[in-house]
């Protein structure tokens, strides 16, 4: 069956989730990633969304952070002061899925500014719940596509921590959470190494040259001493996520 | 003292002023977006806005020429892209120069709490190796005195008038709200003057449980009958998000023209109830 690549990227990225994850979503491929978890391998994973939706079941992707379909599936919903001190500071959450505009070699994120952060060549949204997110959550995956211009060697502003320039930077800090530990693009998956806190290519999407990668990517990208090849989306997920899509868009549209 | 009811005119008029600090709260949800056209029509200049998202609304303010200063966390159009007229303030100054205190989303919640607490500042943990801290010189660090750890703080939020939109008011002028909530109790309790629209005017609030969001007629200033008045956001039990209004605003917003068009007949016509 044939795939697009953001098709592919959302169906790698949620395979990764896990059933008794508890996971902190963004708006975006980081909520089709998660409720296509929801809706395939992980059906009783708890989903929570910074406006304070615990536990919620959405019929269609949201497209803002607190669309009502997200309060009405949901077990609770809680103020926004609650959810960022008890729930997320209060380390409850086990996983947090962020998108960015840049990230770097360190899984830094940047979704502040392109250029200086006083005289900005692009303003970007700003972080958000990413600082605290990327700080409490008890590992983050990043999912987002890949182009020099994304993947650089540092960014511009780190807007959401990940290993700063090295490893061991986040429990010098006083951090005990492992923060960006993989990041999943339309051509691979990164994870990080620990001995240098660098990412790394650790499986291949089927098709992709190792060269694509390079070119993609800001940095001297390394590989892996075995480097897997991702198993192509099946069947089942891709209609599960289409058929998300379709609802979704006929939902938005109004 | 009980809330006033007034029209949405009398309520603005009385309580607002040029420069005055505004929080016009509500999480995606419930965004008081009658309460901001009625301040565009009126006039106020050089406002300093506090919302966590500034959203759809406050690019309406900001592109109108109400606005000096910002207070926020996330300033993007949720799921859709830019917010531009912020955009086009903060790069070019246009229309005029916009002065930001950006934060996180926890540290807008924390400093909204704190100040209906009574506190001078809220203390979190956070911002561990952000470089928001570097930037803003109003994020400081301190150490816990009793375990050493790092913490941050930052200055609590105390809004001259907070505005809100809920569902339900009493004819007293008590509000019931429901949903997500936000950081809606947190705000009019910070404020030294709080204005609520609301969906309906009820005899009685029936709440349905004890633990409802409820702000006593007491805590709020103003109350004005405004349904519809969160639209294009939504009010729960009432109507949903208008998503596709969302998607639209991108090309006016982007374009000054179609944004002056926009605010042109935003000028020239009253709120109808």
């Amino acid at each position: 069956m044939q795939y697009n690549s953001t098709e592919l990227m959302t169906v790698v990225a949620s395979r990764i989730l896990k059933n008794s994850d508890v996971c902190f979503v963004g708006i975006g491929l980081p909520s089709a990633a998660c409720n296509l978890a929801r809706l395939t391998h992980a059906p009783d994973i708890t989903l929570i969304y910074e406006s304070g939706t615990i536990q919620t079941k959405p019929d269609v992707l949201p497209l803002s952070i607190g669309d009502g379909e997200l309060c009405e599936t949901a077990l609770t919903t809680v103020s926004v002061p609650e959810m960022f001190s008890y729930w997320l500071q209060g380390g409850r959450i086990t996983v947090g899925f962020l998108g960015g505009a840049q990230i770097d070699k360190f899984g830094n994120i940047n979704t502040t500014v392109v250029g200086d952060y006083y005289k900005p060549k692009v303003r970007l949204p700003g972080g958000g719940g990413a600082p605290e997110i990327a700080a409490f959550c008890h590992t983050i995956y990043v999912i987002m596509k890949q182009s020099p211009r994304a993947f650089v060697d540092k960014v511009d502003f780190i807007t959401s921590f990940g290993h700063g320039d090295g490893p061991d930077q986040r429990k010098a800090m006083g951090l005990n959470t492992s923060g960006p530990s993989k990041i999943i693009t339309d051509l691979c998956i990164m994870e990080t190494e620990e001995a240098t806190g660098e990412f790394i290519v650790t499986s291949i999407h089927p098709g992709v040259a190792r060269e694509t990668i390079q070119e993609n990517t800001g940095w001297k990208i390394r590989f892996a001493e075995e480097v897997a090849i991702t198993d192509a989306p099946e069947l089942e997920e891709l209609e599960a996520l289409r058929l998300l899509n379709e609802k979704t868009k006929m939902a938005h549209q109004g | 003292m009980q809330a006033k009811i007034q029209t949405l005119q009398e309520a603005i008029a009385t309580h607002l002023f040029d420069g005055a600090t505004v929080a016009m709260e509500g999480f995606t949800h419930l965004i008081p977006f009658a309460a901001g056209h009625e301040i565009i029509r009126q006039g106020f200049k050089n406002l300093e806005l506090v919302r966590m998202t500034p959203d759809m609304i406050y690019d309406q303010l900001i592109g109108a020429g109400c606005v000096r200063k910002l207070r926020f966390s996330w300033g993007g159009n949720p799921g859709v892209g830019s917010l531009y007229r912020l955009r086009e303030a903060i790069e070019k100054g246009y229309p005029q120069p916009l002065e930001v205190d950006e934060h996180s989303h926890a540290a807008m919640a924390a400093a909204y709490a704190a100040g209906a607490s009574g506190m001078p500042c809220a203390i979190f943990k956070g911002y561990y190796g952000a470089d928001l801290e570097k930037v803003n010189p109003s994020i400081k660090t301190l150490a816990c005195p009793f375990t050493g750890e790092r913490l941050v703080a930052v200055p609590a939020i105390r809004p001259d008038v907070t505005i809100i939109h809920a569902q339900k008011a009493s004819k007293k002028g008590d509000v019931s709200l429901e949903g997500i909530v936000g950081v809606q109790k947190e705000a009019v309790l910070a404020a030294k003057a709080a204005i609520v629209t609301v969906e309906e005017i009820v005899d009685e609030l029936q709440p349905s449980s004890p633990n409802a969001v409820i702000l006593p007629s007491w805590t709020v200033s103003a109350v004005v009958h405004v349904p519809g008045g969160a639209k294009p956001s939504y009010a729960h039990g009432y109507y949903s998000r208008d998503n596709k209004a969302y998607m639209d605003w991108e090309a006016i917003s982007k374009d000054r023209e179609k944004f002056n068009q926009w605010l042109q007949e935003l000028k020239s016509t009253d709120y109808a109830v």
